[in-house]
């Protein structure tokens, strides 16, 4: 019930007054309602929950966990490559 | 696809296996309470390789599972009325009542139609001025403000002929009545990353503090929920409860605002019942008086509904983390998903669906 999937504002209009925007999956083009993220501009990346975009998604946080554990990741490999 | 693909990685899941491997000392119970992470972790197989030492167990994390049979059944009588179109998401529609489902009221000639978004069940109002148009507002705090907006939108346009039969649940009066049961095994939480996305997580504070368990909003993808148990399982060894991000792309401390200030516009907070459970004080919404002209419940009289649970069921245990889904004795053998006796079977993020269809089944 909770799902919510990432999607890319490609367009941002006004509906019976609600703030609509349309979002792309990968190719797939649907309709979202926007007015929960007052803020949101067109080229962002939100996540989309029945028809509601509820976040928009922060990309230097996804790079800053993603680097954390790229070098992790190197420590790991060379204690494996130790034993 | 973008911000997907990252966290499917096997190579960076398996990097963070490992340390949780590296981690563990000690026996711990995890819960996750979502039902979409419950099925993450069974269809990606992280129970099968996670240390011998760490038990998940799953949550109530399931709005369609803990839905009140009441409920269901007066969606279903409601349902069954004429001048009614009947709206729902689709997950709804199999759950079983006392006697039936929507899906039968359906197939006996009742209106009854699966909507993606609140909105669009509006929309059916507007085409439809003579039918009174009824919306099944079920859901966490995730579902909640696209259903208020549905309200506050209908009561903007003068829109007289939609209303919402709601059954709302909150998540953390649910996380602190089972840390507060006697039989509680639970000992740390992965936190539903779609609700703190809505919510923040300030009220975890608190819960955290006063039951000594870390909680960890997370994600829903394999290394989403990896990272998550790692960060449980490293405060557990390490003696520490506190309130963790893990799923920092998308949740914020204090959450999204705007959605929470329209909840409270439309929506009280108030007691409510979950399936098999029980009723939790302060766990749930309705609707406010002011918009009380699109409340369902009180638009329609129904008449008295006698309830009926199937006695074989265990759903309730199994929602507390009590008991697994092949521990039940109906599983697999009388409930199946196509013939399903609990909520847990019908939904595709119950327990029980996930454990039949990634065949865990146990001893
Ligand atoms: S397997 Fe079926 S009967 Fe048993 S708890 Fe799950 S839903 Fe209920």
């Amino acid at each position: 019930m909770c799902l919510a999937i990432p999607g890319k504002v490609t367009e941002i209009y006004s509906e019976n007054g609600i703030k609509m925007g349309k979002i792309d999956y990968s190719g797939t083009i649907n309709t979202a309602c926007l007015e929960y993220l007052p803020e949101i501009k067109v080229g962002q990346y939100t996540l989309v929950h029945a028809g509601f975009a509820l976040s928009i998604l922060n990309d230097d946080e996804v790079k800053k966990s993603l680097d954390a554990w790229e070098e992790l990741g190197e420590i790991i490999n060379d204690i494996d490559n130790k034993s | 696809m973008k911000y997907l693909d990252e966290f499917r990685d096997p190579i960076l899941a398996k990097k963070i296996l490992a340390e949780i491997h590296k981690t563990v000392t000690k026996p711990w119970v995890i819960m996750e309470i979502c039902g979409g992470q419950t099925h993450s972790i069974i269809r990606n197989g992280i129970d099968q390789v996670l240390p011998k030492e760490i038990e998940l167990v799953h949550g109530p994390g399931c709005p369609v599972c803990v839905t009140p049979l009441e409920i269901i059944d007066k969606a279903i009588a409601i349902a069954g009325k004429p001048n009614v179109i009947f709206t729902s998401f689709g997950d709804m529609l199999r759950v079983p009542g006392s006697k039936k489902d929507l899906f039968m009221v359906k197939s006996e000639g009742g209106d009854v139609r699966t909507v993606y978004s609140p909105l669009e069940a509006l929309t059916i109002a507007k085409n439809n001025p003579k039918k009174e148009v009824v919306f099944f507002a079920v859901g966490f705090e995730t579902t909640a403000p696209g259903n208020a907006m549905a309200i506050h939108q209908a009561a903007k346009e003068g829109i007289a002929n939609f209303s919402e039969l709601v059954s709302h649940v909150l998540v953390p009066p649910a996380m602190e009545a089972l840390l507060s049961s006697p039989e509680n095994r639970v000992q740390g939480y992965l936190a539903a990353g779609h609700v703190c996305t809505i919510m923040g997580w300030e009220e975890y504070d608190p819960i955290a503090e006063k039951y000594q368990v870390p909680i960890v909003p997370t994600g829903f993808e394999p290394v989403d929920v990896l990272e998550g148990i790692l960060l449980v399982v490293k405060q557990l060894e390490e003696g520490r409860y506190e309130v963790e991000n893990q799923y920092l792309r998308s949740v914020k401390r204090e959450g999204n605002q705007p959605a929470q200030e329209l909840i409270s516009k439309i929506y009280k907070i108030t007691d409510r019942k979950w399936r098999g459970i029980g009723e939790i004080p302060q766990s749930g919404l309705s609707i406010r008086e002011q918009y009380s002209a699109y409340d369902a419940n009180l638009k329609f009289s129904v008449e008295d509904i006698q309830t009926n649970e199937p006695e074989l069921c265990i759903s309730g245990v199994i929602l507390q983390g009590l008991k697994k889904p092949n521990e039940c004795p109906a599983f697999g053998k009388e409930c199946t998903p196509t013939t399903p006796l609990g909520a847990t079977m019908v939904s595709s993020e119950g327990a029980c669906a996930a454990y039949y269809k990634y065949q865990r089944m146990g001893k």
